[in-house]
């Protein structure tokens, strides 16, 4: 039997070194398990942009029928001028007028039309409401809803009572905690908008 | 606690474990368990390179296990869509083609080193009292890797899925009297179908890996309880120290599993990914080429053979052509190939030689494992080529050879003259 | 058991004609290389022009294609997306399953993986060796396949093939002459002069693209799979030096 302390501290460092060694090999052989949870190719195609034509659609109008991006119903609507102007008035009523949330929207979307500056007009949002996933119904008119006496025209979720205006900013004192959410969207021409893809995320 | 700053933190990581230990020893047996299989089971300290085999067996079944369970996550078991499932994994899903190669060509790692752990038993008589109980676990272990294999091979709903299975499958219409019904009831339909295929996913994802999995734990604990043999067969339960400890065997943790197997594992690996990565269809005997079409039942391959470990049983199989009694060939092959899996199982009882191991045996036990080997290897080439007149002439005498080894065994293992087997083992 | 002895009877009736083609016919050596993109753009741009019609690759996906081929999203969509279709579907065709049979005598096949089924040597040699047959109801017929229900769909690029007889070296040399010896042999199949768009070695060059093409589809992440395998291995060697010596450890107290 050979000299027993130097054994032990050479011993000490082979079962330390292996074990590391080992343990890159376990992380490395982990990789391709965890790695095949990613969204499939597949995946990646079923969630792919759509494209939408507004073209046809006229002020006021909510796009039909809904486009649906990644499972996901999706308001599209032409706001008219008068639409846009009273978006500033309303703004003592919402819990986030000022859309701080930066998961709600992209940033070109943080305003108070909620939408790009060079088609304001065009409000994108995701028809899921932030409480607990129920699709509000649109209702632009303004005047007295059962649901609001003093209706200024947006979003009212039926399931249980949020309500949202017509940028998709939700109002205070409703059980939905934040704006509906504004996917990523981009313009290919005039005609064509293409929902779920912008220089941000492509 | 007292203090356990600085310096101290190995040793209060130490005793913080030691804590935890000392929690659960309390409330299982977890200290003892440990020692009995690991640090205080004392194996004979003369194994050698045959006995990897087993531990190789271990890691080959945890792999199929990791892998087959990810690839059930995204394999559809569908008639129609089974097979776009496979190429989805194999594209799609990330890594998935890695997946897929590892459960493949792990099938066919698993034959392999079963395949040669069973050889290590034949050949030092691992099979003798008091082990006899160990074998037969074995054997059952063996019978349903087989089933487990053919079962999944199904699966893939390639074309060499199904015809493979449709010829496998037609087997059982050779028994008697209940042989077609039984088929019917085999496939739960008139043909080779999506019911078929429904309930071989469901048989190869959870019932034969449960019973594979109780059967190995059972097969360890028999193992255990009366102790490992060697390859000079000397029962090394004879000599004991004070301790009780035998004076030939060391402690299998750290020296075995370490000191033996680690190394080799990371060696196998080695080669194991090395088809993986390099050669995943082995020239199409791992992944065969007809099966990269979709199941057709209009139109057979051209050549159907079953994976290359079914191949010496199905040689053996089409060797039989004679009718006998009345009934046809096809009876009496499925009769043979029967016998031929089944047959190993009685080697217990059918070797009467005085020593276990080959090291001692006479030289016509020598000669006669040597002509199994050879037969074995006959029959599997043969089983993988188109039969012909002289090929099923070869395949008979191969299965001659074959069922020469055990038949004989009896006769041989009694008259020959062995060598005496040392009381220790030797340095 | 009449359904047994149905399929038992057709198996023995195709097998023999299945052992034949596989021992009769030579094929020429035809070696894949994925790495060769431009030979993979080509034979993508054949099998979208001369193949899609008939034959789906729909294992295979447009936007997989674009990204391994190194072809720019905008460009493929232009030059190869068939119209109204998806980068992210499957290759997949319009031709009807009904009107196919009714056509061709069957299907035309999937080619996603011909070439792991078939060899990319047979799949080559094939594609080499259509000649015309007027006794067949598209025209022509193939050795490789005999009696193919395919068309040569690549007949305006070979030109017009057909079986001649010529004068071809039979082995040996000529006692006087010191020439090579010759005899009259049949099967050699020559392409008429002129009546092609490609060269003979043209047309080779573009079948070699359009098999590569096909056994990159057989296997579009082979060389994802030999690359992390030279470092797998790599890593290996690695760990059982140190596992080696370790182990090495425990068994100079044993021996």
């Amino acid at each position: 039997m050979s000299n027993g302390e130097v054994n032990l501290a050479r011993r000490r460092f082979l079962i330390g070194a292996t074990s590391v060694v080992g343990g890159a090999g376990v992380v490395g052989a982990a990789v391709p398990f965890l790695a095949s949870w990613q969204p499939s190719a597949k995946a990646k195609a079923l969630g792919a942009p759509v494209r939408a034509d507004v073209s046809k659609l006229r002020p006021g109008e909510i796009l039909g029928p809904l486009p649906e991006w990644r499972g996901k119903p999706i308001f599209v609507v032409k706001r008219t001028d008068a639409m846009l102007d009273q978006l500033e008035a309303l703004e003592p009523m919402l819990a986030d007028p000022g859309s701080a949330r930066p998961s709600q929207q992209p940033s070109y979307a943080a305003n108070r039309w909620r939408a790009r500056e060079e088609r304001k007009d065009l409000s994108v949002l995701i028809g899921i409401c932030t409480h607990l996933g129920c699709s509000p119904k649109y209702y632009p008119e303004v005047g007295p809803q059962a649901f609001d006496g003093n209706w200024k025209g947006g979003y009212f979720c039926p399931c249980h009572g949020s309500k949202f205006d017509l940028s998709g900013r939700v109002y205070a004192g409703v059980p939905a905690p934040s704006n509906l959410e504004v996917p990523p969207y981009t313009f290919e021409s005039d005609a064509i908008m293409l929902i779920g893809e912008d220089e941000e995320s492509a | 606690m007292s203090d356990a700053k600085s310096s101290e933190k190995p040793g209060a990581v130490m005793a913080g474990v030691t804590q935890v230990v000392n929690w659960i020893d309390a409330r299982m047996p977890l200290v003892e368990t440990y020692e009995y299989h690991m640090s205080r089971y004392w194996a004979p300290k003369n194994f050698n390179m045959w006995y990897l085999f087993g531990v190789l067996s271990m890691v080959v079944l945890v792999n199929q296990l990791l892998t087959g369970i990810w690839l059930t996550m995204s394999y559809v078991p569908a008639g129609d869509k089974a097979f776009a499932s496979v190429e989805y994994i194999m594209r799609d899903v990330e890594f998935g083609w890695l997946l897929r190669y590892l459960h493949s060509s792990g099938a066919s790692a698993f034959f392999i080193v079963v395949y040669l752990h069973m050889f290590r038993g034949m050949m030092y008589g691992s099979y003798r009292k008091p082990r006899e109980l160990i074998w037969l676990f074995g054997m059952a272990i063996f019978l349903v890797l087989m089933a487990e294999g053919f079962m999944g091979y199904l699966l893939p709903w390639g074309n060499m899925s199904y015809w493979g299975a449709q010829v496998i499958v037609s087997l059982v219409g050779a028994i008697p009297v209940v042989g077609a019904d039984m088929m019917e009831w085999v496939r739960g339909d008139f043909l080779m179908s999506e019911i078929t295929l429904n309930r071989f996913f469901a048989l190869h994802v959870v019932a034969l890996p449960i019973m594979l999995i109780m059967l190995v734990f059972l097969h360890i604990v028999a193992l255990h309880h009366v102790g490992s043999n060697n390859p000079d067969g000397i029962d090394v339960k004879k000599h004991k120290d004070e301790n009780g400890k035998p004076l030939d065997s060391i402690a299998f943790h750290p020296y075995y599993t370490i000191g033996h197997d680690l190394p080799a594992i990371v060696l196998f690996l080695i080669v194991f990914c090395s088809v993986v990565f390099f050669a995943p269809e082995m020239g199409g005997y791992f992944l065969e080429p007809p099966n990269f079409e979709q199941a057709n039942p209009l139109k057979t391959p051209d050549h159907i053979a079953p994976v290359w470990y079914y191949t010496p049983f199905y040689a053996m199989l089409r060797a039989a052509t004679y009718p006998l009694f009345g009934m046809d060939a096809k009876f009496w092959g499925f009769v043979v190939m029967v016998g031929a899996i089944a047959l190993p199982a009685v080697l217990p009882w059918l070797d009467r030689s005085p020593v276990k191991s080959i090291r001692y045996k006479g030289a016509i036990s020598k000669g006669m494992l040597a002509m199994f080997i050879v037969s074995f290897f006959l029959l599997g080439w043969l089983g993988t080529q188109a039969a012909s007149p002289f090929y099923t002439l070869l395949a008979q005498v191969g299965t001659a050879g074959y069922f020469a080894y055990f038949v004989l065994m009896p006769w041989y293992t009694r008259v020959e003259k062995t060598k005496p087997v040392p009381e220790r083992v030797p340095a | 058991m009449k359904r047994f002895l149905m399929i038992l009877g057709f198996c023995a009736l195709t097998t023999p004609a299945a052992l034949a083609s596989d021992s009769g016919v030579h094929l020429e050596p035809m070696t894949p290389d994925h790495r060769d993109l431009p030979s993979l753009q080509h034979g993508a741009k054949l099998f979208m022009n001369y193949c899609l019609g008939c034959h789906s690759l729909e294992h295979q996906r447009h936007v997989r294609t674009a990204e391994d081929l190194g072809i720019p999203t905008d460009l493929y969509q232009a030059s190869l997306l068939p119209a109204g279709a998806d980068m992210g579907s499957h290759i997949t065709n319009a031709m009807p399953a009904a009107g196919a049979k009714n056509w061709f005598g069957a299907q035309p096949p999937d080619l996603s993986m011909v070439t792991r089924v078939r060899g990319t040597d047979w799949v080559y040699s094939y594609l080499k060796g259509f000649y015309l047959d007027p006794s067949r109801p598209l025209g022509v017929n193939n050795d490789v396949l005999p009696n193919a229900g395919m068309p040569h769909a690549l007949i305006e690029l070979q030109g017009v093939p057909r079986k001649v007889c010529k004068q071809a070296p039979e082995g040996g040399r000529d006692g006087l002459s010191g020439q090579p010896m010759t005899s009259e042999q049949c099967g050699f199949i020559e392409v008429e002069a002129g009546t092609g768009l490609l060269s003979a070695e043209e047309y080779d060059a573009a079948v070699y693209d359009l098999v590569n093409f096909l056994d990159y589809t057989g296997e579009p992440y082979r060389l994802d799979r030999q690359r992390i395998g030279v470092y797998v291995i790599l890593f290996l060697l690695v760990l059982y030096v140190f596992t080696w010596l370790l182990g090495r450890e425990y068994q100079k107290e044993v021996h």
